[in-house]
């Protein structure tokens, strides 16, 4: 624990809270400073060690779309589920994504009913699976954002120079600044600056992120995930507000460099291609925020190899997760939360997976909520 | 069939077949010698060697010891089935003397049933049997009752036993969740998660290499030493599946009390803490296998962790947290950051996190 419990010292974060409380004073308000982290294990750290408790009122954490298996529509995921219940196929899948419910049942659910559903803790092990069933189909089930995504793509690279031929994915990979993109192209937007993902900025660098500090006027600090990490990057976005600079800063810089991972980004471009549009749970369509295979690689490409529904899926209509990861409503707030909607039940994203706002509040947070609803600055 | 395939008169010849048929669940001459070699002759004991379609217990001797007894069961299903610090026979024993004894009764009587899978390997039998000899013997209660059952390949995976337990609860100990008051103060007998994260390891999907063993063990002696020193103690329970926070939300629920956990205090190995990391685990809901969590009036708090601490199972004791009256029926985490959570129920199992 070596390297982790130093990011978890308490004394030091009671330093880092009173230097955003100064600094905050200084910014002239009438409202609290929003501030989203777009990460979902940001979003789990800070429900974890509290973090929202201890941050002063002026300070409000907005918890955004960053979660891979949150966001996944209910159209692909009822795609997956047909794919993995056709003879001969063992269809992979990371362990987060088996409870996640699609417009009638889970993965789990239909590897109950007979379908031979596995899960993997790397595209790597889907890989092998494949090479010890020659006879079967074997489909990883790809998602997640730039920071799996390498993973993928290596493995078909390593997929087709061991000749496997029958090994597929299906392809859910998406993009992370088209998303905050989408999210700012919004006028109900209602957001002061970003904490920016930590693990997708391993891969891409920080440099993608200009375009939000230069389009769209707002300071992104990329971050890592102990809770200093965090505090320390929530004190960096506060203090370019307070300064009235919009920049691209790097917390993270143990891990993050500003071009990113050069060997990763080229094999996500050797073996996929951004979709023109990819629907994301809550937010629907955004432009160029997905990825798919490319044509050469279309025998690795379950989409070009299997037929399948392919029906996109509304959300549930009482669902409010559009607004939740918009920052317009507090999870709370939404009519569904905790009653029809719950972790058991999840109507909607945010209370899919453990990562999403409104599942980690509805499990670590329901006593606070009473009290943050109190929180009016003036 | 019915338990009576312990009785049968016990043969000479020794048992030469490598792997389990169904001829050896079909009530003939080759279940009768896989019994007696293998079960009947590990678990030699006189109320078994009555060879009874039932074991038959002597009511005046358990009058002695107490007033009530204390009656479970439970069902071993583990992969796989050895694993570093244990096997499912060593389970399957500790596990159900672990449900007797945390009622505060002293464990006395198990049966053995088997449902074994066609195609198994002898040896193995062998190995979970002796193995739960060893242990039966370790605690000190004799195996009385069985009953064998084969079934084709693919209807189960290798071996699964029941045992079910009986033991006597002193006259005055009556342990309860609903006994909990606010004020109580919570204990647990050393470091947690050992067992999930060991049998985790030994899937060996993970491809990690770790000294983890299983806490299995038995509570019985544990209990003895606290009850002699604490009998008003308010409640024990073995935390299994779901680890510490499942049972203090049951506690929670069930006493209509608020339990506030530190984490600071709360013992994890490091290593576990490390795999724990890596997976976005908590080892708050990983299993235990010989991990006693109990509550205790205030007043009695010390000396019951003296006394835990002295004994071999709880020698890593510790305070984790203490019953508020409210919010009822919640389970709270003062973490190290000075703040608190909520620590709930698991709808399913903890599965690994993607990022």
């Amino acid at each position: 624990m070596k390297y982790i419990n130093e990011f978890r010292d308490p004394q030091k974060a009671q330093i880092l809270i009173e230097q955003i409380q100064q600094i905050s004073n200084q910014i002239s308000s009438d409202k609290p400073i929003k501030i989203m982290e777009v990460c979902g294990g940001h979003t789990h750290a800070i429900f974890k060690y509290g973090l929202e408790d201890l941050l002063p009122k002026t300070i409000e954490l907005v918890h955004g779309p960053g979660c891979p298996v949150c966001i996944m529509p209910k159209g692909r995921l009822d795609d997956a589920i047909a794919l993995a219940q056709q003879p001969n196929i063992i269809f992979t899948t990371f362990g987060d994504a088996m409870r996640v419910p699609g417009s009638k049942y889970s993965l789990l659910q239909a590897k109950a009913n007979g379908a031979d559903i596995r899960m993997v803790y790397s595209p790597l092990d889907a890989l092998q699976i494949a090479k010890q069933n020659p006879e079967k189909e074997v489909v990883f089930f790809a998602i997640g954002f730039e920071t799996t995504a390498p993973s993928t793509a290596l493995t078909v690279l390593q997929a087709e120079s061991d000749r496997v031929e029958n090994f597929s994915l299906f392809c859910n990979h998406v993009l992370v600044v088209p998303a905050l993109e989408a999210l700012l192209a919004n006028p109900d937007l209602q957001l002061n600056g970003f904490v920016g993902p930590g693990h997708v900025s391993t891969v891409i660098g920080t440099e993608p992120y200009q375009v939000i500090a230069e389009r769209y006027h707002k300071p992104v600090v990329v971050s890592g995930f102990e809770p200093l990490d965090i505090l320390q990057s929530i004190w960096m976005v506060v203090k370019q507000l307070a300064e009235k600079r919009c920049e691209v800063e790097n917390q993270y810089s143990r891990l993050v460099q500003s071009h990113g991972n050069a060997v990763a980004l080229d094999a996500m471009q050797r073996v996929f291609a951004v979709r023109e549009a990819f629907e994301w749970r809550g937010l629907g369509d955004i432009p160029l925020s997905g990825l798919k295979m490319r044509p050469e690689y279309a025998r690795f490409d379950a989409e070009a190899k299997f037929t399948f529904p392919g029906r996109q899926v509304a959300d549930h209509k009482a669902c409010q997760c559009g607004e939740i990861l918009k920052g317009v409503l507090k999870p709370w707030q939404c009519k569904v939360f905790g009653t029809a909607c719950t972790p058991e039940h999840p109507l909607g994203a945010c209370m899919v997976s453990s990562e999403g706002a409104c599942a980690a509040y509805y499990k670590y947070g329901r006593l606070s909520i009473g009290k943050r609803e109190e929180v009016k600055v003036n | 069939m019915n338990i009576s395939h312990l009785k049968m008169p016990q043969r000479k010849k020794k048992f030469q077949e490598r792997t389990i048929t169904l001829a050896h669940g079909s009530g003939g001459s080759a279940m009768r010698d896989l019994i007696d070699d293998v079960f009947v002759g590990s678990f030699d004991n006189p109320t078994l060697s009555l060879l009874e379609d039932q074991a038959r217990i002597d009511l005046n001797s358990l009058m002695l010891l107490g007033d009530r007894l204390a009656f479970t069961t439970d069902s071993y299903v583990v992969t796989p089935l050895f694993f570093p610090g244990g096997d499912i026979g060593t389970l399957a024993v500790n596990g159900t003397v672990n449900d007797l004894s945390v009622s505060g009764a002293k464990p006395l009587f198990l049966s053995c049933s088997v449902i074994l899978e066609e195609g198994l390997e002898i040896d193995i039998l062998r190995r979970v049997v002796d193995s739960m000899k060893t242990a039966s013997l370790a605690v000190g209660v004799q195996i009385v009752t069985g009953d064998t059952k084969v079934v084709p390949r693919g209807s189960a995976d290798k071996l699964f036993i029941n045992t079910t337990g009986i033991g006597v609860i002193k006259t005055g100990i009556s342990p309860s969740a609903r006994e909990i008051q606010p004020g109580d103060i919570v204990l647990v007998n050393g470091t947690l998660g050992d067992h999930g994260a060991a049998i985790l390891v030994a899937r060996g999907e993970l491809s990690l290499e770790t000294d983890i063993k299983s806490d299995c063990q038995p509570l019985n002696g544990l209990v003895d030493a606290i009850v002699s020193v604490c009998p008003n103690v308010r409640a024990m329970r073995d935390a299994t599946r779901g680890g510490l926070a499942t049972v203090l939300n049951e506690f929670a629920q069930s006493a209509n009390v608020g339990i506030r956990l530190h984490e600071s205090a709360i013992p994890v190995k490091k290593e576990v803490a490390g795999m724990c990391e890596l997976l976005g685990f908590d080892p708050l809901y990983l299993a235990n296998e010989g991990k006693l969590v109990v509550v205790v009036p205030p007043d009695s708090a010390d000396e019951v962790l003296a006394t835990m601490r002295s004994h071999p199972t709880g020698k890593d004791a510790q305070i984790v947290g203490e019953v508020i009256a409210n919010p009822a029926g919640v389970v709270l985490l003062k973490t190290d950051f000075g703040t608190e959570r909520i620590v709930d129920m698991l709808v399913g199992e903890q599965l690994p996190r993607i990022c």
